[in-house]
């Protein structure tokens, strides 16, 4: 049982986990993009589509990625080099990705999708509770936590992650530094918007094949509320996407029990523990600020 | 970009050319609340609009605007299509009554038809199905083949629709199974696949082998697909998603009802009226049977032929959760206590808000 | 070859009025280009999307009723962005002071008097206020994050609705539908005209008027100014930034409530389940398409309303779908910042890239 449940929410916080951990690489640049949710459903439907027309799950995911990256291309050129308003041009996006993925993808509805291989271990996953729980995923699943680990020795160990980390804190002693800005900082845009992608297409792909318009439904955002919840430490994203779906799949395993408690009280749940959580660790500034990126939504532009 | 702009030019060009289309004798018009896409209600709505400019081509000019939200926008959408000739307008969301009733009162010339309502007026019409005819039968065949005796039910929200379908599903499990147990879940939406999905698996989790949905996605059938389950298409036949996990599925037909309609403007024959027809009118369909044994089959048709003779599955006797008598032996709830409907029956293990 | 940026020394009043111009005539290509490949005319759909509703009474009437609760929002939101205080959960709090102002008509519906919309709007610029003040007492007191908190606290007071509406204030003789009881005549909003225009948009332009002023003639202007530019500068002239906090929030959250109340009880005249089509989140888009001004917030509430409009005229009248309309609706997004930016700086091609070029 506990097992069971535990599957469950390692797949619910998949999507949320990947493109969680793409936006914090942007934050952490100094860009806040606010289109995750846009960059989500263009990697859901293209994917879909993809793997349908060419009958591999691993096209259709490759596709995801170039979807969402084409997105954040058009992000990152407005905000970088045209110094655009960063909240209301990530608005846009999302604006613009879910009319365009219903264009999209109209062909394909009502068409049952190709569901990705589960990545069996052999041996492995025949070991009780560990075997399923650790060895029989989505091979999705294994990219997230792989991204994960990445993302946090990159940042925090190599010097890339250094110069990235610069450019989000202070944007003009980088510059001065000889650093390009704008470069480092599209290269993260390029980069949040395949993960992006990539969840977007977890969810058309793994999680429930199929394609739907809004079928996303708002994860995008949660997603964005996830990075800020891990005050942008890649390690608490995971914590905070496993919570948050925790407590979703919790709230239905609780209604099945007939407690009798009203739904909607349950299904504010994730909602007000995200809450609770982020006030419990922004309580405590040590955590909090250091990690910041002082630069976060500021545009820069080269002086000469 | 040049050739862009030369390509959008030219297109102007090409396109300016093309005359519009001739005049037609009625124009039908439909509001929708979520995407044609979304496979589900709103899908097939256009189907059923589909189906009507199919039986009438050439005098039948049809509009619809989709994803419109219940709210402060309805109102305007309606009133749109009330100014641009539409001589009848189908609003197909309960949240769009008032703003029907409001825009008709306006334009007394057009008529309106409200889906799932209770409201009327001299040019407002109701119409609805009896969908929970078609959960008695899978209600049955859910007992029959139940190895654990529990389903997993998943639903929207707690309306009258959703509470007579638990209720209906019930009745039927319990003439097969007594004891039969039902665990119910409220995802609190139409239409999420994704959270529709983690219910399906909690429920799954919990040791149901039968999945019920009254939301509209294909995701609890690919669940029980997945799991090696089995469960029944809401809205459409969703086979293609679960073909070896659907035993059958409760379709909208509105296609009947729209041409029957449409037909009556073009007669002058309209009147408003409250239509509340099942699967004896075609309304409600079960797709095939499938994946199950013979006397199953056999069984379902039965009861879908018994029903289309007439049969209520509300017909007594019926108790409440807490054992009260709602209607004895032989006896029917009229159409106002099932389109009204606001408890539970005996051997529901869940609580309705108050 | 690249595009670089060069900041001007001061704004250019020539692009201030061209940029707007450009953005639409780019806009106008689009959206021909987008039609076209539907395999519609072109014009006629140019013609229906951008052009007829500025012509026609009853769309004028209706764009004005899109667009007031866009720009009362707005209004709030605007306030908040100049002093950095980034509350992006106004759709909860226009949801929560709808529910605050409706509890009169709901709960006491034989009470019919003169003061009854004015109690109404009263608890329901109160009911947005105290919904927005949570997420700036935590940030004021726990520096939690405010985007976040505000941002979740919109589910929050949807899911709350929904309960209300679907349970303790269900109307008694609505068959169990979720939906309150109908307001009484006292409750609704006085119209003006024959459509659907209520009293709700005087009201916002004196809000803007007010706000205009606010901004440009009092010395609370001035600090919200000032601690949105320099935080550290206002706080040596005296500026405490945890209560401009509270402050701005506190207005924010009440201008989204009064909207919420106005555009429940002139519109709807009962709760739903659903009361806002996303309101709260527009109103950010117009916030900042109105260059964070108060005339220039009037001005983008109108064009994203008509890009509403427009887009429901062309889905229904030519049979473009609406998917069409969020791509154009993106696009014109895209391109008003865009442009936007020759305001501030001049772009400049730069062909090769050698090495050196920094030091020069």
């Amino acid at each position: 049982m506990f097992e069971a449940v535990l599957l469950t929410v390692i797949t619910a916080a998949t999507p949320l986990l990947i493109a969680a951990i793409g936006e914090l690489v942007v934050e952490r640049s100094g860009v806040l993009n606010l289109g995750v949710e846009g960059m989500m459903i263009m990697g859901a439907v293209v994917g879909f589509g993809a793997a349908n027309l060419t009958g591999s799950g691993t096209v259709g995911a490759l596709a995801a990625i170039l979807a969402g990256m084409g997105m954040s291309a058009i992000f990152g050129l407005l905000v970088l080099y045209l110094a655009t308003n960063q909240v209301a041009t990530g608005l846009a996006l999302t604006i613009l990705g879910l009319g365009l993925s219903g264009l999209i993808g109209e062909a394909f509805i009502g068409v049952p999708g190709l569901k990705l291989p589960r990545l069996e271990i052999a041996g492995l996953s025949d070991i009780p509770f560990f075997g399923p729980v650790v060895f029989n995923q989505d091979a999705l699943v294994y990219v997230g936590l792989g991204l994960v680990a990445i993302v946090s020795y990159v940042l925090f160990r190599t010097r890339a992650g250094l110069i990235l980390r610069a450019v989000g804190d202070n944007h003009g002693s980088a510059h001065a530094l000889g650093y390009s800005v704008l470069k480092v900082r599209f290269l993260a845009v390029l980069f949040g918007g395949g993960c992006a992608g990539l969840a977007g297409g977890y969810m058309s792909l793994a999680y429930t094949p199929q394609w739907v318009e809004n079928m996303t439904a708002g994860r995008g955002w949660i997603a964005l509320a996830l990075v800020v919840f891990a005050s942008w430490l890649p390690v608490r994203v995971v914590a905070g996407a496993y919570l948050f779906g925790a407590v979703t799949v919790l709230t239905f395993h609780a209604q099945a029990q007939g407690l009798g408690i009203p739904s909607q009280f349950l299904s504010s749940l994730p909602y007000l523990a995200t809450i609770v959580v982020l006030v419990i660790i922004s309580a405590n500034r040590r955590l909090t600020l250091v990690n910041t990126p002082a630069c976060l939504g500021k545009p820069f532009v080269p002086d000469r | 970009m040049k050739n862009l702009l030369k390509a959008a030019v030219a297109a102007v060009a090409l396109t300016a050319a093309v005359g519009s289309a001739q005049a037609a004798d009625v124009k039908a018009c439909w509001i929708y609340v979520g995407p044609v896409g979304d496979f589900g209600w709103s899908y097939q709505h256009d189907q059923g609009r589909q189906e009507a400019v199919a039986q009438f081509g050439d005098k039948l000019e049809t509009a619809y605007l989709e994803s419109v939200p219940e709210g402060p926008d309805a109102e305007r959408a309606i009133e749109r299509f009330a100014r641009e000739g539409c001589n009848i307008i189908f609003t197909t969301s309960f949240g769009y009554m008032n703003p029907t009733l409001k825009v008709a009162a306006k334009y007394p010339d057009v008529k309106f038809e409200h889906a799932t309502g209770y409201k009327t007026a001299d040019n407002v019409a109701t119409y609805n199905s009896k969908f929970h005819e078609g959960r008695y039968i899978i209600g049955q065949i859910a007992a029959k083949m139940s190895k654990t005796g529990t389903a997993g039910y998943i639903t929207s929200f707690p309306i009258p629709e959703v509470i007579s379908g638990i209720n209906a599903f019930m009745l039927g499990a319990q003439t097969v199974n007594p004891d039969f147990k039902v665990k119910v879940v409220w995802a609190n939406t139409w239409f999420d696949p994704a959270k529709e999905a983690d219910a399906a698996k909690a429920l799954a989790d919990q040791g149901v082998d039968i999945m019920v949905q009254h939301t509209d996605s294909t995701a609890p059938l690919q669940v029980a697909q997945e799991r090696g389950l089995h469960g029944f298409g809401q809205a459409s036949d969703m086979i293609a998603f679960a073909p070896e996990a659907q035993y059958t599925a409760i379709v909208d037909e509105w296609g009947p009802y729209y041409i029957h309609r449409i037909q009556a403007v073009l007669d002058g024959t309209w009147k408003s009226e409250q239509t509340w027809d099942g699967i004896a009118e075609g309304h409600v369909k079960m797709a095939p049977y499938t994946n199950l044994p013979d006397d199953v089959v056999a069984m379902a048709k039965e009861t879908e032929a018994k029903i289309a003779g007439g049969f209520e599955p509300f017909t007594g006797p019926i108790y409440d959760q807490a054992g009260e008598l709602k209607a004895a032996e032989g006896v029917t709830l009229d159409d106002g206590a099932i389109l009204g409907m606001n408890w539970y029956v005996k051997g529901v293990d869940d609580k309705l808000p108050n | 070859m690249r595009i670089e940026l060069v900041k001007r020394k001061e704004h250019s009043h020539l692009m201030t009025v061209l940029s707007p111009l450009l953005a639409v005539v780019l806009t106008l290509l689009t959206a021909a280009l987008l039609f076209a490949l539907a395999g519609k005319d072109p014009m006629i759909g140019l013609y229906k999307f951008f052009v007829e509703p500025l012509f026609d009474s009853w769309s004028l009437q209706e764009l004005l009723v899109k667009a007031t609760p866009l720009v009362l929002i707005a209004a709030g939101l605007l306030l908040c962005y100049l002093s950095n205080n980034w509350n992006i959960g106004a759709e909860g709090q226009f949801v929560f002071g709808a529910i605050c102002g409706s509890f009169v008509p709901i709960l006491f519906p034989d009470f019919q008097t003169v003061f009854t919309l004015p109690l109404m709007l009263f608890f329901g610029i109160l009911g947005g206020a105290a919904w927005a003040l949570i997420p700036a007492l935590l940030k004021v007191r726990f520096s939690t994050n405010e985007i976040l908190s505000s941002l979740m606290l919109v589910y929050v007071a949807n899911l709350l609705l929904d309960y209300l509406v679907r349970g303790p204030w269900r109307d008694p003789e609505g068959y169990n539908f979720p939906e309150s009881r109908m307001f009484s005549d006292a409750a609704i909003m006085p119209s003006i005209g024959l459509g659907r225009l209520t009293i709700a948009a005087p009201i916002t332009i004196v809000v803007i008027v007010a706000l205009a002023i606010l901004l440009s003639r009092t010395l609370k202007g001035f600090e919200i100014r000032v601690m949105g530019e320099s935080p550290r500068a206002g706080e040596f002239a005296g500026f405490s930034r945890g209560r401009l906090t509270l402050f701005v929030f506190a207005i924010s959250g009440g201008l989204a409530g009064l909207a919420g109340t106005m555009e429940v009880s002139g519109s709807l005249n009962q709760l739903l389940p659903v009361i806002s089509p996303g309101y709260g989140f527009t109103a950010i888009i117009v916030a900042f398409l109105g260059r964070l001004n108060p005339f220039g917030i009037l001005i983008a509430g109108f064009v994203l309303a008509l890009s509403y409009i427009g887009g429901e005229a062309v889905q229904s009248s030519v049979g473009i779908s609406d998917k069409i309309s969020d791509v154009i609706q993106g696009m014109l997004l895209f391109y008003v910042l865009a442009c936007d930016t020759l305001i501030l700086y001049k772009p400049r091609l730069v062909r090769s890239r050698r090495v050196g070029t920094r030091e020069a």
